[in-house]
């Protein structure tokens, strides 16, 4: 095998872990609170915004840096829960989507008019590593396993904690886990609060190895949310695994022919299996 | 033990429950029977607190608990065996079982409830890893009613256990129901199945059109000629 394509292969795999961090916040919170936040990526371009300037500003260290930063994306899950999605959290999904789609562009131009549209960079260069002549970025290598981690975590605690089974509960019957004693409200502000986090998490793993700025969101919340229907909306092991299949796409085939082009592939891709599987790869 | 007085309750413009009172007292078993829309799993979820009531007082141990939030009932002390079992399909039995012991006070102790309910249903002990979605109608109902024991309650509400089930398997239900009574639990049952409920019930209600008509021991509802011809067929 080329080392190269293996290089693109491992690069592709490592890619797979950040985008699947997103996936399972974005189908966490649709699959529980039924809600599709299209503004889940600029959730993650406030938290690399908060870890630049405490960490080039305030010289906050970079580990504590980050951990303002997943605290501080959680928190705003569950502000954007209170204020944008509570009160429409009976109206018409279309509405729903409007809500969540105003404070997208909300995000977006607030932040332009806070930041500029300069591309900002923390100026953490992390080594590349070297494997019998393969390369790889060590910033992807820590996102991967980090991805991996948090995925785990989430599912040990959705699978094995009484919150976990609730939050579970909820998405599959929302109208009697009241009987259970389990108040939905509250559910909601924990998922939200994990949606954060998790946007928060992959923040600080992007902000390792990407610029930020006001629209940053834009070139991969549209993946994310390709990945999340890919997997089946709601799924959290489709959403998973779906983000590994279209990381390796992006990855092969860019290796093939351009970056650009790769994305163009990975939607046709996209587009061709909602013709035949059109509820997902791992519909139920 | 539970007491309604003047309960009226609805969904929008529609009114489902007028002025409807009634008493269970501790350790009775108590059934409301009527025909289909009269209301009867409007006043069980008014009671479970899934439906806000309109007017009227509701206590339960003499504590006022009216309008309170379902997950605030379930602490209070009562549980509520839903229509339709209503499992949650893709968890498993025994994560069934422990969502049913979500309350503070019933977590700590679910070690020894759930050995209680694996006692009285040793079927589901059988199928604790399977899930619920994958039972049997029976054992679903099982579950459902190991699920509202799990939470420790004073009162057990069911609303129609035996809807939907073979003719065998609803024996095996009301079986179900002598066993729970044997615990010295307390039952409001709600049922369609007015000859079978009235074996295991000391009292009974009828409802019809969201009003109580009727009211006595089962003995003389069994031999009021009304009841006897209008849902007994005889």
């Amino acid at each position: 095998m080329d080392i190269y394509l293996l290089e693109a292969v491992i690069n592709g795999i490592l890619l797979g872990g950040v985008l699947a961090l997103l996936a399972l916040g974005l189908n966490l919170i649709f699959g529980v609170v039924d809600v599709i936040w299209i503004a889940y990526a600029d959730i993650v371009m406030c938290a690399m915004y908060a870890i630049y300037f405490l960490y080039t500003g305030l010289s906050v260290p970079l580990p504590l840096a980050f951990l303002i930063a997943i605290i501080g994306a959680a928190s705003l899950g569950v502000l954007v829960h209170l204020l944008i999605i509570a009160p429409v959290l009976n109206s018409a999904p279309l509405n729903q989507l409007l809500a969540t789609g105003g404070l997208l562009f909300f995000l977006q131009s607030f932040a332009t008019l806070l930041f500029g549209t300069d591309f900002r960079n923390i100026g953490v260069r992390l080594p590349v590593l070297e494997f019998a002549t393969i390369y790889v970025s060590f910033a992807r290598l820590i996102a991967f396993a980090v991805g991996l981690i948090g995925a785990i975590a989430l599912y040990g605690f959705l699978k094995w904690t009484y919150l976990g089974i609730a939050i579970r509960a909820l998405a599959q019957d929302r109208d009697i886990v009241g009987l259970m004693g389990v108040d939905p409200r509250r559910i909601y502000l924990v998922v939200s609060a994990i949606g954060g986090g998790l946007a928060g998490l992959a923040a600080c793993l992007l902000a390792l190895q990407y610029d930020v700025h006001p629209f940053i969101g834009n070139t991969f919340g549209p993946v994310i949310f390709m990945i999340c229907v890919l997997g089946g909306l709601g799924n959290m092991i489709g959403g998973f695994v779906a983000s590994f299949i279209i990381s390796q796409i992006i990855a092969i085939g860019g290796y093939y022919s351009s970056t650009e082009l790769s994305y163009v592939l990975a939607f046709t891709f996209f587009i061709v299996l909602m013709f035949i599987r059109p509820r997902g790869l791992f519909a139920r | 033990m539970l007491s309604l007085a003047a309960v009226s309750a609805g969904y929008g413009s529609f009114q489902a429950l007028f002025d409807v009172s009634l008493e269970v007292a501790q350790g009775e078993a108590v059934g409301i029977i009527g025909p289909n829309g009269a209301g009867k799993t409007t006043l069980m979820r008014v009671i479970s607190g899934l439906i806000p009531m309109r007017e009227g007082a509701m206590t339960l141990e003499g504590r006022s608990v009216g309008g309170l939030p379902a997950h605030r009932m379930v602490e209070a002390g009562i549980a509520h065996v839903p229509e339709n079992r209503r499992l949650f399909p893709r968890l498993s039995v025994e994560e069934n079982l422990r969502i049913g012991a979500f309350i503070p006070q019933a977590r700590a102790h679910f070690a020894e409830r759930l050995d209680w309910v694996f006692s009285l249903f040793p079927r589901l002990e059988e199928r604790r890893g399977q899930l619920a979605g994958t039972l049997s109608g029976g054992e679903q109902q099982m579950c459902a009613i190991a699920r509202a024991l799990m939470s420790k309650p004073k009162v057990l509400l069911m609303d129609e256990p035996s809807a939907g089930l073979a003719p065998l398997v609803v024996q095996q239900v009301f079986d179900l129901v002598h066993k729970i009574r044997a615990e010295g639990l307390t039952v409001l049952i709600v049922e369609q199945n007015v000859q079978q409920v009235l074996e295991v019930v000391d009292r009974a209600y009828l409802l019809e059109v969201g009003a109580i008509k009727l009211a006595g021991s089962s003995a003389e509802l069994k031999d009021n000629s009304f009841i006897r011809q209008s849902y007994m067929g005889l």
